[in-house]
């Protein structure tokens, strides 16, 4: 079970969130002009590292907000918090 | 419809015989569970390729093989399902003989329970569509689940009310480390090497073609390489450079004290996220849901299995005293559609069977049998060839959310 900060209403149990899958995802800026193939990645491949991965939470049981995690899936370790729209910070 | 055995079979004395690594091999399979030991098998078997080397980190058959809840059926939606599926469920019917090795394997049924109309409106065109594919499958009222499973509860005056179910009379579960302990002697007999403790590092790819692979145990050349590594295949066709549209998630089981026989078939139920069955020693295994994020963590978070043992309690209220004996979780490795990646990749001689996120295991001798063709010939068996990597490009995909009874 995780202990996740939300940003805004401070550490609380994995089980008052809502998993979001991969962060930073950017929907094609022209959709019209990408190939099948382009389509494919955007629509159904995600990193699946097991290391540092960047991910997206919601509060769904608190504060009902979306931000971002980075947790490394090898260990379950979370090293960074931040909000949507913040770029991924850098992990040394 | 009790066929709890009254003794287990004894181990024979010797199962495989571990081998060291050779230089070069013609095909080296990556993963030493189940679908790459019933691969090597059938190389060796069906095609007479006996220069195989089955490459496993750990030991054999400890990753997912070790870890699942041993359900075996066929009653998926598509008729691609159908195909592969039954096609194994037909191996399954034999293979004790075929291996010349007890498997325990038990056609004791598998109820699918629907809690809802719209389940129950899915649940009788899946039957339907069974049917139509020669699988055998019925639709059963809650008075007939109870006939089944009589420790079922089928008041309606529950949160989920059973409103009936699927049934699919030669269904079952079977002995999971006798399956693979079957399938590595009946290989290492054909002149497969069984290779443990060497996990492959890196792959070599020269020219668009696949040479070989690194190993904690040094390189070994290949002609072909067949990946077969579950939880782990996006990290190792990673290594030629090949993304694979998986997700990896921890998933869970867990058993308890062991009973006296009292839950007779296998009892699933997708909207509340529980399978039982009874082990032939008399545990009550049940398996969950994955946990919703992604993870290479061989345990998973407390809360599912919460909720696992609520779901439990509230479909066999008699299980309300027993004890939860050990809890276990697998990594497995979930693809956008719930179907498997089976076949060719973009790397020339490089083949990959992953994706059979929480469903595997049934697949055992049939993934093995169309594994082994694809790897042989270069081509993807009739029966794998819906589930090559290309669809997710095409669009024809095998959308198995429904059927495949696990939430992913
Ligand atoms: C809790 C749980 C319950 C399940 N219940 C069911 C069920 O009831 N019915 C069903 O049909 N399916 C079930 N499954 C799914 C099923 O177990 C899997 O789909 C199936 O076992 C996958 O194929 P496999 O046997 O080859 O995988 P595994 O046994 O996981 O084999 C993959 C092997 O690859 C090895 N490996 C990984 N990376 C490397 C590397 N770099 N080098 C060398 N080796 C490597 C691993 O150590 C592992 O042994 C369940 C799974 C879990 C975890
Ligand atoms: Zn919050």
């Amino acid at each position: 079970m995780l202990l996740i900060s939300c940003p805004w209403c401070g550490p609380r149990d994995e089980a008052e969130f809502h998993y979001g899958g991969q962060a930073h995802v950017a929907h094609p800026e022209d959709p019209a002009a990408l190939s099948d193939e382009e389509w494919a990645r955007y629509l159904f491949f995600r990193d699946n590292p097991k290391g540092l991965f960047a991910e997206r939470w919601s509060h769904t049981a608190g504060c009902r907000r979306w931000f971002n995690i980075v947790r490394d899936t090898a260990t379950n370790e979370i090293h960074a918090v931040y909000r949507v729209g913040e770029p991924r910070p850098v992990i040394t | 419809m009790n066929p709890l055995p009254d003794h287990l079979p004894d181990h024979p004395d010797r199962l495989w015989r571990s081998a060291e690594p050779k230089r070069s091999y013609d095909v080296v399979i990556v993963g030493g569970g189940g679908h790459g030991l019933a691969t090597a098998y059938y190389l060796a078997r069906n095609h007479g390729i006996t220069d195989v080397a089955v490459l496993e980190r750990g030991w054999l058959a400890g990753g997912n093989m070790a870890r699942n809840t041993t359900i075996i059926r066929s009653n998926y939606l598509w008729d691609e399902s159908a195909g592969i599926y039954e096609h194994a469920l037909k191996l399954w019917e034999g293979l004790e003989e075929d291996l010349g090795y007890p498997l325990l394997f038990s056609q004791r049924g598998v109820l699918n329970l629907a809690h809802s109309p719209q389940d129950v409106r899915e649940s009788v065109r899946r039957v339907n569509a069974n049917r139509l594919n020669g699988v055998d499958a019925e639709w059963l009222t809650p008075e007939q689940v109870k006939e089944v499973c009589p420790i079922v509860e089928i008041s309606p005056d529950v949160r989920y009310p059973v409103l009936g179910a699927t049934f699919q009379p030669r269904a079952g579960i079977a002995k999971h480390d006798y399956v693979a302990w079957g399938f590595a002697r009946a290989a290492a007999d054909l002149g497969v090497d069984m290779i443990e403790h060497c996990e492959v590092t890196g792959l070599d790819v020269r020219d668009g073609r696949v040479t070989g692979v690194r190993t904690t145990r040094g390189p070994i050349a290949a002609k072909k390489v067949a990946l077969a590594a579950a939880g782990h295949s996006s990290v190792v066709a990673g290594f030629a450079g090949v993304a694979l549209p998986l997700q990896s998630h921890p998933l869970q089981a867990l058993v308890s004290e062991l009973l006296e026989p009292v839950h007779p078939t296998v009892v699933m139920s997708n909207a509340v996220h529980v399978y039982v069955s009874q082990a032939h020693k008399g545990e009550l295994v049940m398996g969950a849901g994955i946990d919703a994020a992604n993870s290479y963590r061989q345990r998973g978070a407390f809360h599912i299995i919460e909720r696992q043992m609520a779901a439990a309690l509230e479909l066999f209220p008699i299980f309300a005293r027993a004890h939860v004996l050990r809890t276990w979780g697998g990594v497995v490795d979930v693809t956008p559609d719930a179907s498997p990646v089976v076949g060719l990749t973009p790397v020339e001689d490089l083949y990959v069977n992953c994706g059979w996120g929480t469903g595997g295991f049934k697949a055992t001798p049939g993934v093995g049998w169309c594994y082994a063709h694809t790897v042989a010939t270069g081509e993807p068996h009739p029966l794998n060839a819906p589930f090559s990597l290309d669809r997710f490009t095409t669009g024809r995909l095998v959308d198995e959310h429904g059927a495949a009874a696990v939430a992913h």
